[in-house]
């Protein structure tokens, strides 16, 4: 048996890191499986970055232990860097190179890289390949920055949001790519605001805000923790009264307006509380588009622990 | 989820290169962004050879006969202020921009063969500038002295390490806009008031007792010194690029910001 198998990829404990009188993590434990996908949700601000930098070793905690395949990422770090891929936030590339150029660059810092231009060929980015970054377009940057992350054939990756600013498309093919760097035991560690990214792709994830830990689970633990809650949703007018219909309704479902003419009831929904609903809109004069009765999805897990309102 | 990449494409293979071959890729990379770029071939090797040409047919100055000969050392100068400081703070100041710097700190890539290669770039760029206005001043008839040379690569690499240590302090440290303007205004006032176009025994006495304690007086009086009477330039140049060089290095060691 490999004597690392039962030794995580990814273990931090306490983790605190302080900027001036802001915490940004406030003690945060995280363990994540060899050849798993764990990912690491949380508004913005939340601490997701600033925890994913200090495992890259760019940051320093102010308390708390670090170990990354074993190695501490600041005091190790030359060992542990030719064994890790990262993707920076916003992608990083030398501006006026071309992406073929800023590939191979890459490629020759490992001791077996993957094929340069079989990485731009599975990227899209053949066409592209003697575009200089910064004329590449923001999907084709991040495009660029994975292939970056990817080429030395890393044991672990980084990758903070990666799919910001892509099209479906691109979208698709990255959730493909890392479904298949899971299947050859790669682990991975992303970082996204998508939940559907989360929901598809990860053997774990992780909720955060303000440097604490919500939740943990797989995304099917999270969705069904309460079975018998469910939701249902349909879109109308903005601004209708929902004094009359919470009255009506039995007191384990909640009504809300999360977003003006959006409108969401959860709880124990049953077909009394579905005609409850339409004959409400009846009397309101109005008709229930898209009504749809669902399971929570992560999503709404997400929304119920760190808050409906929009932050600054 | 399967089909588009076959099993074991990405089956983990990690480990660095030989650092030989690294060092060979990333000096290759720089110098190949530094030739590439208009604006720094402008700056590089069009305004020096305006100048060189100028100064040495128009009698804008009143300098000793032939006057090629005073005006190419401090043209020299000029061309590595111009590729060591401003060149290279400008271009770290948008590497850093677009987070380069960062990606290449997370890599495999040690961070001194970062500097490395950056340092040998600046080197080859700035050999490459002198032996193209070097040979324009040749056909305009400059008669450099062959005692002096020895003496002269010596202060040009000084000189690019000095400046390129405070192009490394500008540019690691502030936002990409605010290097690029006060790299251009430094240039500027050091061409004009520096040392370079007005050599230093005709500036103000005030001004040129300071100005030979700087980088670009250092350079160009040393430069002229070795070129023009031969010989080794005393341990002014030397000890004043040297001071620069190692103050700045310093500072920049710790104010040089990833992103």
């Amino acid at each position: 048996m490999d004597p690392r198998a039962d030794s995580a990829a990814l273990d931090v404990s306490g983790l605190v890191k302080r900027f001036g009188s802001t915490t940004a993590v406030d003690g945060l434990d995280l363990r994540v499986a060899r050849g798993t996908v764990f990912a690491l949700l949380g508004p913005n601000g939340a601490g997701k970055t600033t925890t994913v930098e200090i495992c890259e070793g760019f940051q320093r905690p102010d308390s708390g232990t670090v170990r990354v395949l074993g190695l501490d990422p600041v005091a190790d770090s030359a060992r542990l860097r030719p064994r890790i891929g990262v993707m920076p936030q916003g992608g990083g590339a030398y501006p006026g190179l071309r992406a073929q150029e800023m590939l191979e660059l890459a490629a020759s810092y490992a001791a077996s890289p993957l094929g340069v231009d079989w990485l731009l060929h599975e990227l899209g980015l053949w066409d592209a390949r003697r575009t200089i970054f910064k004329r590449l377009s923001g999907g084709q940057q991040q495009r660029l920055s994975l292939a970056c992350a990817l080429v030395g054939r890393p044991e672990l990756v980084f990758l903070d949001e990666p799919t910001a600013g892509m099209d479906p498309q691109a979208r698709r093919l990255v959730w493909e790519l890392i479904g298949a760097l899971r299947a050859d035991g790669v682990t991975v560690l992303l970082t996204t605001h998508l939940m559907d990214e989360a929901e598809q792709l990860a053997d774990r994830v992780m909720i955060i805000d303000s440097g604490r830990v919500l939740t943990e689970g797989s995304p099917n633990e999270l969705t069904s923790r309460d079975a018998s809650c469910r939701t249902l949703t349909f879109r109308s007018r903005a601004g209708l009264s929902l004094e009359l219909l919470s009255g009506a309704l039995p007191e384990s479902c909640t009504a809300v307006e999360p977003s003006p003419g959006n409108y969401l009831v959860e709880g124990e929904i049953d077909p009394q509380v579905v005609s409850t609903v339409t004959s409400w809109c009846a009397q309101q004069g109005v008709l229930a588009d898209e009504l749809r009765v669902g399971r929570r999805g992560l999503e709404d897990v997400f929304l119920e622990l760190t808050g409906r309102e929009l932050r600054s | 989820m399967s089909g588009r990449f076959a099993e074991g494409a990405f089956r983990p293979a990690p480990g660095r290169a030989p650092l030989g071959s690294m060092l060979l890729a990333q000096t290759r990379a720089e110098t190949r962004l530094v030739l590439r770029h208009p604006e720094q071939l402008l700056l590089n090797l069009l305004i020096p050879m305006a100048l060189l040409v100028g100064l040495s047919l128009l009698p804008l100055l009143s300098l000793p006969e032939p006057r090629v000969d005073s005006v190419a050392p401090r043209i020299l100068a000029l061309a590595v202020m111009s590729s060591a400081f401003t060149g290279q703070a400008i271009s770290l100041g948008f590497d850093r921009r677009y987070g380069v710097i960062k990606r290449l700190a997370a890599t495999a890539l040690p961070r001194w063969l970062l500097v490395v290669g950056r340092v040998a770039a600046a080197l080859i760029v700035v050999a490459a500038q002198l032996v193209v206005l070097g040979v324009l001043a040749l056909l305009l008839g400059w008669q450099p002295a062959a005692s002096g040379l020895v003496a002269a690569v010596v202060l040009v690499v000084l000189g690019t390490l000095a400046f390129g240590a405070l192009g490394v302090l500008l540019g690691g440290a502030l936002r990409a806009e605010v290097v690029l303007a006060l790299a251009n205004v430094v240039w500027f006032v050091l061409l004009l008031a520096g040392g370079i176009i007005v050599p230093l025994d005709q500036l103000p006495a005030g001004l040129s007792a300071v100005v030979s304690w700087l980088p670009s007086g250092a350079l160009a009086q040393g430069l002229q010194s070795a070129l023009a009477a031969g010989g080794w330039p005393g341990w002014h140049p030397v000890a004043v690029l040297a001071a620069w060089g190692a103050a700045a290095g310093l500072l920049a060691s710790r104010t040089t910001k990833l992103a």
